[in-house]
């Protein structure tokens, strides 16, 4: 119980500290929405080709825009975690009886809770550019998608921060990952239009995992037991890399 | 009952730094007890084993009657722990601060709202209370620290350099504010700092501490009744003094004669009178004075006389 309370008082302060950053807060609204406005006038005409399984794009790209701009801001989260080990906070929390999972995780469930939010406005936008996404129950997956891919990267974030403990190093990793798995994944292009090898590789990669599960509802012929089992997936890295922060967190104790 | 034990404490950073060597002292509850020495000498690093953020390789440490090592949840909740850089949050208000730190300590309700609101108070922030901690200024700050360490009214209190960084007026109000707390709670302080004047001033007792170890420990009185008479301070043109302190070790009324550099320190009965004796040795021995001081024996005497060297050059030296 106390490990729940001490993660949301944790997590309620980051995200009160945000909420008072109205650059942040304007960049986090609008770049969504900027992305989907553009891409999905960008590539038009591109479901005119086979393997979209919708003549819409918009229709198509709304889940895979959650996804990136989730799994963005879940991979950038461990710079919050630098500024509060260059500023003495971490310390300070490390000399009360609170929990160290609460710190860690308190930090991950902020991105996950502000990659939903954003999720929503996308789900939003998209239905006023003429989405459907298989309707709520389809959005319901899409944002437990984002919630779980954003907490995803996150975990992974922290962790690398607190091994790092370096800005540079970080925004180094940080960059180095995303475009990557962004491409080695169906978000923007229908997977049949993948090379074999690339859609073989991509079933390694977690944006993947929630691009196949946010899609699921919204497109023909997915099942419940392959979008569930891409969900279980996520959930299960999560839960790794959370264990990952945990443990650098250890780690980063001991060198103290 | 002694509220702070440490027997023995060493811990090496890396291969090379030795941070403690051995260190060992006692603090009685409800007394402030001053660690005293220069940058790197291991006030830090002890007080952040105390704090159980860092182990110590060897020895043992007791804080209101817990071992940091084997029971540290129930050091943390007896203490509270000021860092010598700030850990407040600075993207959020003093009030805010507070009340996230009573809740890690798992106070709630109207308790930890009536405790937040007198922290305030005493500490003269309930002005600011709502204002983000990033508009105060460097004392505000850190009365903010102090209270945030208190929030859950520990037993033991850390101060790791309270007033380093504060301008002469904000430290003038820290102290008094410390002081204040002295005296009123029953509450054991550990202030480490590397001004004389602040040991001098809040300490009950003071350790002094050199290269890992307490070199003497005892009141600021005791500590400079036990120097004999006044301190002389010589400053010579000359870049060595070792042949000038030859001179002045054969005077009359001299006791003790440390060459530091261009300075020369020595330990007279009596100033007024040691002086012109002084002077006149080292003119006819044909050594230049640019300057002369005489004072009573300050802490500084009490630092030099047991480690040999002079307070603030050690301090540069170790800073640079």
């Amino acid at each position: 119980m106390t490990l729940v309370s001490q993660t949301l008082f944790l997590c309620a302060r980051v995200l009160r500290n945000l909420s008072r950053q109205p650059i942040w807060i304007v960049v986090m609204v609008v770049q969504p929405m900027f992305w989907l406005l553009l891409y999905s006038q960008l590539f038009r005409r591109i479901t005119e080709l086979p393997g979209f399984g919708t003549t819409s794009y918009v229709d198509y790209l709304t889940p895979g825009v959650a996804v990136m701009t989730a799994f963005f801001s879940g991979s950038w989260a461990g710079m919050g975690m630098i500024e509060d080990l260059d500023r003495g906070v971490l310390e300070r929390f490390l000399t009360t009886p609170a929990s160290r999972g609460a710190i860690v995780f308190g930090r991950i469930l902020e991105s996950s809770i502000v990659a939903s939010l954003q999720a929503l406005l996308i789900l939003v936008t998209g239905v006023f550019l003429g989405a459907r996404n298989g309707g709520p129950t389809g959005w319901l997956v899409i944002l437990l998608a984002s919630f779980l891919i954003a907490g995803g990267f996150a975990g992974l974030s922290h962790g690398i921060a607190l091994r790092t403990r370096q800005e540079a190093s970080m925004i180094a990793v940080a960059q180095f990952i995303g475009l990557p798995l962004l491409f080695f994944s169906s978000l923007l292009i229908a997977r049949t239009l993948i090379p074999p090898w690339m859609q073989d590789l991509s079933l390694l990669n977690p944006v993947e995992w929630a691009v196949r599960a946010a899609r699921g509802e919204a497109l023909p012929g997915t099942s419940w037991s392959s979008m569930g089992g891409f969900l279980l997936l996520l959930a299960g890295f999560a839960g790794l890399t959370a264990s990952f922060a945990t443990w650098s967190f250890r780690s980063y104790q001991r060198t103290l | 009952m002694d509220a702070i034990v440490v027997d023995g404490l060493e811990k090496t950073y890396g291969k090379a730094v030795r941070a403690l060597d051995g260190i060992r002292f006692s603090v009685v509850e409800g007394e402030v007890f001053g660690l005293l020495g220069p940058n790197g000498a291991g006030k830090s690093t002890t007080v952040r084993i105390l704090a159980t953020l860092t182990r110590a390789d060897a020895g043992q440490a007791i804080v209101a009657g817990h071992d940091v090592r084997t029971e540290p949840a129930a050091v943390r909740r007896a203490i509270g722990y000021v860092p010598q850089a700030s850990g407040v949050d600075r993207e959020a208000t003093g009030r805010e601060n507070l009340l996230l730190q009573g809740r890690l300590q798992g106070m709630r309700g109207s308790d930890l709202d009536g405790r937040v609101a007198e922290l305030l108070d005493v500490f003269g922030l309930a002005g600011k209370a709502n204002d983000l901690v990033k508009t105060y200024s460097g004392g505000m700050k850190r009365r903010l620290d102090v209270a945030t360490g208190l929030v859950h009214r520990p037993h033991v209190l850390f101060l790791d350099e309270p007033t380093t960084g504060l301008d002469p007026e904000a430290r003038a109000a820290m102290w008094e504010e410390l002081e204040r707390l002295a005296a009123g709670e029953r509450l054991t302080i550990l202030l480490t700092t590397h001004y004389l004047e602040e040991a001098d001033r809040l300490a009950g007792r003071v350790a002094i501490v050199s290269r890992g170890q307490i070199v003497v420990e005892g009141t600021p009185e005791e500590l400079k009744h036990a120097l004999r008479g006044d301190a002389v301070t010589v400053e010579l043109h000359d870049a060595d003094s070792t042949r000038a302190a030859e001179v002045a070790r054969g005077l009359e009324g001299v006791h003790e004669v440390t060459p530091d550099g261009r300075r020369l320190h020595l330990r007279v009965d009596r100033g007024a009178q040691a002086v012109p004796l002084i002077l006149g040795a080292l003119d006819a021995a044909g050594a230049l004075v640019q300057a002369v001081t005489v004072s009573r024996p300050s802490l500084d005497d009490v630092y030099l006389h047991h480690t040999g060297r002079d307070f603030r050059a050690d301090d540069e030296e170790r800073t640079a």
